[in-house]
């Protein structure tokens, strides 16, 4: 599936906006970003499994938080920046 | 150590820069910036090869990772495992770490080895010069932790943290830390890491209902004299501190400070050789705690007969109107002699010394706000 990655995680995938991912569940996508793009999951995903506070998460246009979550080939996921300090 | 060159090492809000000086410490030149924008609390170069670098980043969106270099700072790259707290178990309220705070390179017979000190608190270790990170399982789970380091979001403006990382050089099994948060206070292991016990006696903690309680001080920098290792000083919130081991009980010297003054501030720099010396950046402690130099009239202040008497120096350093702030990381001295001292403020400024703080200059303006300074003998 397709996967948007936030401006600050594109040091991660050689400057690409989006790649392509699979995965049965969110947790299993993120498992495959990491695996292709190692050090990438801890920077959006604590070490609780929580998406981290200024990070946002949407799949087909919905907000997630549960990496539970089912993902079907043809999903679009969207992992984005939310709005931080100065 | 002639062959050596002395690099400053700021970390800053908006990033790190490297001040490489020339062989007499006259001029620094900026090398910079490194991590345009992340926030970058301290790199601390590797006292034991003088080679590799370590950076403690995070940024405004994404989570906390350390950085190394073995290169002396010209190519970073990310560690593999960055330091993590365990997984909560079920029905637990888990830790996730919101950036690494402090790092400290191991004893010097254990190559490799560094610890790292994190917000909220809790104590790494690294048993691969820095790539991977393990908790410190002995403080993070202790039976007490509860108590120690409650899940609680007081602490520093940005949030409780563990610093103040110290390993005795005669036995890397010895080891202190100190935390500024929910507990807070010194604690002491001498098995490693594996058990560890307060250290806080005759430490004042003003903001607590018992005024000398066996932990809930804020230490603001702890440091032990490499040479004399029994020694340890202390800048707090609450004081200047000394205590000589065995002993148990800190004994205040900040006393002996002008009284106008006070002995409030965050760091505190300890001389190479003597243990008797140390130098300390007053921050105003009255009223609603400015933190700011006394009367907008900065001044280091320095003893050389283990806090008995002290000394005002502010040679080349603004005479009014200058209201600075120095972080507990970001004053350091270097190992010369003539000893070296180094400051840089929440407003961007480096200011050096090369004559142990008898007069000042201004190494380097207009940078982010500057939370850590650290010297660094550098072979490459």
């Amino acid at each position: 599936m397709k996967v948007w990655i936030a401006q600050p995680l594109r040091s991660y995938t050689q400057q690409k906006s989006h790649v392509e991912a699979a995965g049965a569940t969110l947790r299993e996508l993120l498992a495959d970003l990491e695996r292709q793009f190692p050090g990438i999951r801890f920077r959006m995903i604590d070490e609780q499994d929580r998406v981290r506070r200024h990070m946002r998460v949407f799949a087909n246009g919905a907000p997630v938080e549960d990496l539970a979550t089912p993902l079907a080939p043809g999903d679009e996921v969207h992992i984005l920046q939310a709005l931080t300090g100065g | 150590m002639a062959a050596a060159a002395l690099a400053l090492l700021v970390a800053t809000r908006k990033g790190a820069w490297i001040l490489r000086g020339d062989a007499d410490r006259r001029r620094f030149a900026l090398d910079g910036p490194h991590f345009l924008g992340h926030e970058l609390h301290h790199v601390v170069l590797d006292r034991r090869d003088r080679r590799t670098l370590l950076a403690a980043a995070k940024t405004g969106h994404l989570g906390p990772t350390v950085f190394r270099s073995t290169d002396a700072g010209r190519t970073w790259k990310e560690a593999s495992q960055p330091p993590a707290f365990r997984k909560a178990r079920d029905g637990e309220d888990g830790r996730a770490v919101d950036h690494v705070f402090w790092l400290e390179p191991g004893h010097a017979s254990e190559p490799g080895v560094w610890y790292a000190g994190s917000s909220p608190e809790g104590l790494f270790r690294s048993e691969n010069g820095g790539d991977a990170w393990e908790p410190v399982a002995g403080l993070n789970d202790h039976p007490r932790n509860a108590e120690w380091m409650p899940i609680l979001k007081v602490g520093t403006p940005d949030g409780p943290i563990l610093h103040s990382i110290q390993v005795d050089p005669r036995d890397p099994r010895h080891l202190y830390v100190s935390m500024s948060g929910g507990g807070g206070g010194t604690w002491e292991s001498v098995d490693g890491g594996s058990d560890w016990r307060p250290l806080n006696g005759g430490h004042l903690a003003l903001f607590q209902p018992v005024p000398y309680p066996e932990y809930g001080q804020d230490p603001h920098c702890v440091r032990l004299h490499p040479l004399a290792p029994d020694v340890l000083w202390m800048q707090s919130h609450c004081g200047i501190y000394r205590l000589v081991r065995p002993a148990e009980t800190w004994e205040r010297v900040g006393d002996n400070m002008p009284r106008e003054i006070g002995d409030i501030g965050f760091p505190i720099v300890l001389h190479p050789r003597d243990p008797e010396t140390a130098w300390v950046f007053p921050m105003d402690g009255t009223d609603v705690w400015p933190r700011t130099s006394p009367g907008g009239r900065p001044a280091v202040y320095r003893t050389r007969d283990a806090g008995k008497s002290w000394q005002r120096l502010d040679g080349g350093l603004p005479r009014e109107q200058a209201w600075l702030t120095v972080r507990r990381q970001a004053m350091t001295g270097d190992a010369r002699d003539p000893v070296g001292l180094y400051f840089g403020t929440t407003a961007g400024e480096v200011w050096g010394s090369r004559d142990e703080g008898a007069s000042w200059s201004c190494l380097a303006r207009h940078l982010p706000q500057i939370h850590a300074v650290e010297t660094a003998e550098l072979d490459a």
